[in-house]
């Protein structure tokens, strides 16, 4: 069991850092996308309300292996696709599925910070307009900040399981933690490489875990009475 | 208002006419107000009356149906849609108004995510641009006259509601308003923390700020005001001196009212 490691472990631990790399870029540009999403989302005006509504509603109502499919291989097909300057996104695997894990995530994120911005209290939401503030102000010093606190352990959440969603990017070439996995499983069908894989990714979800309950902490000290 | 004239200052804030209803019910049916500046005016009446809605209107929390709202000689530009309601026709004018009512809230509304000093100090740094060192200096200021410098580093959660409120009234100086407007301010207080809160509403009366009070603390309407307006249905039903609305009232319901409350 130990000889596998001694063999393969470095393509393990590479393939553990593109996990990362693509889990944390797609976090990051995730969470930057859904807030306009989620303001989108909650907006009056039907022509904002409805695309934001559609994309969101695709997203999240089709597997993330049939999305990740239809960009690499689907979008593949038209020649003009190919052509034109989408080409250095989608003609890479891993770009590619850096773009699939993080259209998908950010439709998640966004109906989790929309949840967040309706359970800000109105009555502080009131307390900002009645001082003046713009409304502009009231969502960038107000809602926002009490959303995202609010938001942030069903955020982590979708975090975790974005880590591991992001296994799917294998099947789109992309050597991954799951990628390398499968590759070394298929060299001698040795399964133990499989139990490495998973250590691997209980790992990872134990340092998003400590992150977020560390974020939690700083963020929400203002919810703890004093004794 | 011809009837002010040149020498006289106009009054701090006039309301003419508000009417509002939500759906089928009419919450306000023509109720006005002058208040001079430095007048006390405590507005009492049964819930459902409509006093905290007429406070609403004043800064456009809620849209009035009709009506007029003029602060400090600046007359709040509204126009009517097609649906007949009122809509405000600039929304930066409604934005520099509100920011020169102060308004006080029945649950505080205290920003929880902030610390003590920062709410009080958020207003003047983002509405009125004040740099965030001479804010903060004037919040510790405010804080202390309310008596809650000690906490200036707590978050809301940490605190009674009577210092909560405390620090909402000081929230809504920090402002520098011209008229405060306070939505029962005692309502949602132990009654062990309402005489903390009353107390600082009291030294701000003595200091000859304007102010409207809807309350149902008549021993503060008594004392401290200087008109007492008594709200029944959406309307006016007596005005005056509170010694004469208490002492003598004329209208039956306030009446009834009153001895309601004993």
């Amino acid at each position: 069991m130990l000889d596998l490691w001694i063999r393969y472990g470095d393509r393990l631990i590479d393939g553990a850092a593109v996990t990362v790399k693509l889990v944390a870029l797609a976090c990051v540009i995730g969470l930057v996308l859904a807030i306009p999403l989620a303001l989108a989302r909650r907006s009056d005006r039907r022509w904002i309300a409805v695309p934001a509504y559609l994309y969101i509603y695709f997203f999240r109502g089709t597997p993330l292996i049939v999305q990740l499919a239809l960009l690499y291989y689907g979008l593949a097909q038209f020649e003009a696709v190919r052509e034109s300057l989408f080409w250095i996104v989608l003609g890479d695997a891993e770009t590619c599925g850096l773009l699939g894990l993080t259209l998908n995530t950010t439709a998640y994120v966004a109906e989790i910070l929309r949840g967040g911005i309706a359970a800000v209290p109105k009555g502080e939401v009131e307390a900002a307009e009645a001082c003046g503030m713009s409304r502009v102000t009231v969502y960038r010093r107000i809602v926002l900040p009490r959303a995202i606190r609010i938001a942030w352990p069903a955020y982590g959440n979708e975090v975790i399981l974005l880590m591991k969603g992001s296994a799917l990017v294998s099947t789109i070439t992309v050597y991954d933690l799951m990628g390398e996995t499968r590759s070394v499983f298929s060299r001698g069908y040795d399964d133990t490489v499989y139990l490495y894989a998973a250590a691997m990714y209980l790992t990872l979800a134990l340092a998003v875990t400590g992150t977020f309950r560390l974020g939690e902490r700083r963020m929400n000290r203002y919810l703890r009475a004093a004794g | 208002m011809s009837e002010h004239s040149a020498w006289s200052p106009p009054p701090a804030l006039v309301v003419e006419d508000i009417h509002k209803s939500f759906g089928a019910l009419d919450v306000l049916s023509g109720v006005s107000l002058t208040a001079a500046a430095g007048e006390v005016i405590a507005i009492i009446g049964s819930s459902g009356s409509g006093k905290s809605t007429f406070l609403r209107c004043i800064n456009f929390l809620e849209i009035p149906d009709r009506g007029r709202i003029v602060l400090d000689g600046e007359e709040l530009q509204v126009r009517t849609d097609r649906a007949g309601r009122l809509t405000g026709v600039d929304r930066k004018q409604i934005v520099r108004l509100r920011s020169q009512l102060g308004m006080v809230f029945q649950s505080f509304n205290l920003w929880a995510h902030m610390t003590v000093l920062q709410n009080v100090a958020e207003g003047p740094v983002r509405v009125l641009k004040r740099s965030k060192a001479a804010a903060r200096e004037e919040a510790m200021a405010l804080l202390e006259k309310v008596g809650l410098e000690d906490r200036h580093a707590s978050y809301p959660a940490q605190l009674s509601g009577g210092q909560q409120q405390r620090v909402a009234i000081a929230r809504a100086l920090a402002m520098q308003p011209k008229v405060l407007l306070f939505d029962e301010p005692t309502s949602s207080l132990d009654p062990e923390l309402v005489g903390e809160v009353l107390r600082v509403m009291q030294d701000l009366a003595r200091e000859g700020r304007t102010m409207i009070v809807v309350t149902h603390e008549m021993g503060f309407a008594r004392e401290v005001s200087d008109r007492t307006i008594f709200l029944h249905r959406g309307r006016i039903e007596e005005e005056g001196p509170p010694a004469g609305l208490f002492g003598a009232p004329k209208s039956e319901r306030l009446q009834q009212f009153l001895s309601s409350q004993m």
